[in-house]
């Protein structure tokens, strides 16, 4: 069986992905299971979808624990411990990483001994509209690494994914889903079907009895100012609004107030400050400043404290 | 005959479809909004010619379900979780018009705390309301046993209205390969409605909801639906013969999969029990005399034919997908009462409740629940019912108690 999960934010085209990559392998005659997992359901929050395929009917079933490849559309995503981009990883995993920076950089910083492979993104990017077309090159990719998917597939797949959108829209998936297909060309069948789990030597599950605990400990309640302030939403951020402190006339209300997540903060002199660890990146700041004094630029430019003026 | 990739939502609302479903009184929630949109875009499309109407609860649009199949129509709704509870009054109700029609339930966690993904509480709790019961495990099944439900709620002998059940994300969001039977055969299948004297007019007004006092009336009309529920079993049977004839799927009452020469079973209903059946194969591959039962009839539950199928087996792994405070597992507790007293019957039942809200039962688990209850036979004893929990979870929950502690303590309250 093969078992490939997908990885991105919401917007970026992972559940698409999942199913063109579905689609493909039933055309190629294998039986199949696609889904996305739906979280936060929120434009850059983390998301993931997976795909099984086999030869024979699949019983397995729910989230895959133990890819044989993991693929990574956002490589900022690796950090972010809510987006589990990394369960189930292992040596014998390869993980397809959507990124600017060099395969050997990553082995290095998560020491991970298995295979990365890399799909080269601009440090610079000049147009954010080609953002979403990510999955698709992330389909083709993961169908050319499977090696029984051919070009004609991966194309008619797109096309039964893509049905009912303009044209314009599925002929430039359709172009980086090819390309994607393309760079892994010298990966071609590096993932193979593994073997199912076997009953004769496997971890026994740590089973605990739950110890009982009064209901001021156990009952489900959360003081939501505080709880607010401990969870860093920040991580879902991929555009930071910037304040331009030159030309910020102070006016304060009016950035603060809109605010819906109350991440903008006044301090003594009236200067507006934005709390990054909970700004989940809507710019709604951006939209209403009447001097146009705050900035969106890409998280991944990741500015100077001086820059963002905190 | 088409075979593609659909969601358990897409198979549920392609059973609509394929039944020729009259009226669909509709309101969202997830994870079952997929099967109503699919449905309004058909209309929109004139590719179904159903009325839909979005009622303002689902209160209100179990009534309207009971009270449009009081016309003698045929009638589709769908809910899940918190709605169906929030209908559970009308669920009882329009189960004592007599009056049949479809309801799928896609299976959601309920509150409190508030979760999106499955277990089986929802659908349990509806277990006594009159409404027969069919558990799906695949998508495949989901649009098969629509169909089914119709012709057995339909039928004379027993003319309920019957929930169709599908777990949340498993199966809802799940695509799979999905045989679309042409309609020619589904309506040979499942002709058009013959409602007989169900035939509510305005012109005409009838009561569905007399007011009986002094018990005997009462008793009398509570238990004719319990006997026609009952009697849904052999029809069930009778149907899914035909079934089976017609489409080449078997789709009985209870599946017994890898049965015959098993020593110990799986017991589970739902989505969950292909997990079990994976189970299976790889026991089987490591030499277990092992299998699974599955009711995919919940009601009526197949009593005799699990009493059949357990004859001279030795011990049963009983996974339940809820939890009855206070009790534990209801498949658990069904069970026993359903073995007790009759001869021949395994000696050992262990009970074991995994996958509330969402959280998976891994393969690792069913090996070691097959081991718990080999031990048990061993040692003549069954261990105490056990929560499919590990310390790895416990310790993600006392991180989230640091925080919360965190929090007393920034609030003033004592640590």
């Amino acid at each position: 069986m093969y078992r490939i999960r997908f990885h991105g934010r919401g917007g970026q085209g992972m559940k698409t992905a999942s199913r063109i990559l579905g689609t493909a392998f039933f055309l190629e005659g294998l039986e199949v299971q696609d889904a996305p997992r739906y979280g936060a359901e929120c434009r850059g929050a983390p998301i993931f979808a997976y795909v099984r395929a086999s030869r024979s009917p699949i019983n397995e079933r729910g989230i895959i624990r133990c890819p044989d490849l993991v693929i990574i559309a956002d490589d900022s995503l690796v950090t972010v411990p809510a987006a589990g981009v990394l369960a189930g990883v292992t040596d014998q995993t390869f993980m397809l990483v959507s990124t600017s920076e060099k395969a050997v950089t990553w082995s290095h910083r998560l020491n991970f001994a298995g295979s990365i492979l890399t799909l080269p993104t601009p440090v610079e990017i000049t147009d954010r509209m080609e953002l979403r077309f990510v999955g698709a090159t992330c389909a083709g990719a993961a169908a050319r690494l499977c090696g029984i998917i051919t070009s004609a597939t991966l194309e008619q797949a797109v096309r039964e994914e893509l049905t009912g959108l303009p044209s314009s829209v599925i002929e430039r998936n359709l172009e980086k889903a090819l390309e994607g297909y393309t760079l892994m060309a010298e990966h071609e069948g590096c993932i193979k079907e593994k073997a199912m789990l076997s009953a004769e030597q496997y971890e026994v599950p740590e089973w605990i009895n739950l110890p009982f605990e009064k209901a001021s400990i156990s009952a489900p309640v959360i003081h939501s100012s505080l709880t607010s302030e401990l969870m860093p939403t920040g991580l879902w951020r991929t555009m930071r609004p910037v304040i331009d402190r030159e030309h910020c006339k102070k006016c304060w209300w009016i950035c603060s107030t809109s605010c819906p997540d109350g991440a903008i903060d006044i301090d003594a002199d009236n200067n507006p400050q934005i709390d990054y660890e909970h700004c989940k990146g809507c710019l709604t700041c951006v939209t209403v400043c009447p001097s146009h004094a705050i900035q969106a630029i890409p998280e991944h430019k990741n500015p100077t404290s001086e820059e963002t003026g905190s | 005959m088409t075979r593609k990739l659909l969601t358990g939502n897409g198979a549920a609302a392609w059973g609509a479809r394929l039944a020729v479903v009259d009226y669909i009184p509709a309101f969202p929630i997830t994870p079952q909004t997929e099967i109503i949109e699919n449905l309004e875009n058909w209309i929109d499309n004139e590719q179904m010619p159903a009325r839909m109407v979005t009622l303002e609860s689902e209160h209100s649009m179990i009534t309207a379900a009971g009270a449009a199949a009081a016309t003698g129509v045929r009638v589709f709704s769908a809910t899940s979780s918190q709605g169906l509870l929030y209908a559970m009054e009308m669920l009882y109700t329009v189960a004592g018009w007599r009056a049949p029609f479809v309801l799928v339930n896609v299976s959601r966690g309920l509150s409190a705390p508030i979760t999106l993904e499955p277990d089986h509480n929802d659908i349990m709790a509806a277990r006594d309301s009159g409404f027969l019961q069919i558990h799906c495990a695949d998508c495949q099944e989901v649009l098969d046993s629509v169909l089914i439900a119709y012709r057995l709620g339909e039928d004379e002998r027993v003319r309920l209205p019957v929930i169709v059940n599908l777990d949340g994300f498993y199966l809802s969001f799940t695509r799979e390969p999905v045989e679309i039977p042409d309609p020619q055969a589904v309506a040979h299948f499942l002709p058009p409605y013959d409602p007989e004297n169900i035939r509510f007019r305005a012109s005409t007004p009838i009561s569905q909801a007399v007011a009986v006092l002094g018990g005997t009336p009462y008793s009398y009309f509570r238990y004719e639906s319990h006997l026609a529920a009952q009697k849904a079993l052999e029809v069930y049977d009778e149907i899914t013969a035909e079934f089976a004839e017609e489409f080449g799927r078997p789709r009985e009452a209870l599946e017994s999969y890898r049965t015959e020469d098993a020593e110990y079973l799986f017991f589970q209903i739902g989505s969950f029990a292909t997990k079990a059946r994976e189970a299976v194969d790889r026991l089987r591959e490591s030499g277990w005399a092992i299998g699974l039962l599955r009711p995919r009839l919940f009601r009526p539950l197949p009593e005799k034919h699990i009493r059949q199928a357990l004859a001279g087996k030795k011990g049963v792994a009983v996974i339940d997908q809820n939890l009855a405070a206070g009790r534990g597992g209801v498949l658990y507790s069904e069970l026993a009462s359903v073995l007790f007293g009759h001869a021949n019957m395994p000696g050992i039942l262990t009970s074991f409740i995994g996958g509330l809200g969402g959280r998976d039962i891994s393969t690792e688990e069913y090996f070691e629940m097959a081991m718990v209850t080999r031990q048990a036979v061993t040692d003549g004893e069954a261990p105490s019912p056990r929560l499919l929990y590990t310390e790895t979870e416990l310790r993600e929950v006392q991180k989230l108690q640091a925080i919360a502690n965190m929090e007393r303590i920034e609030l003033g309250a004592k640590p």
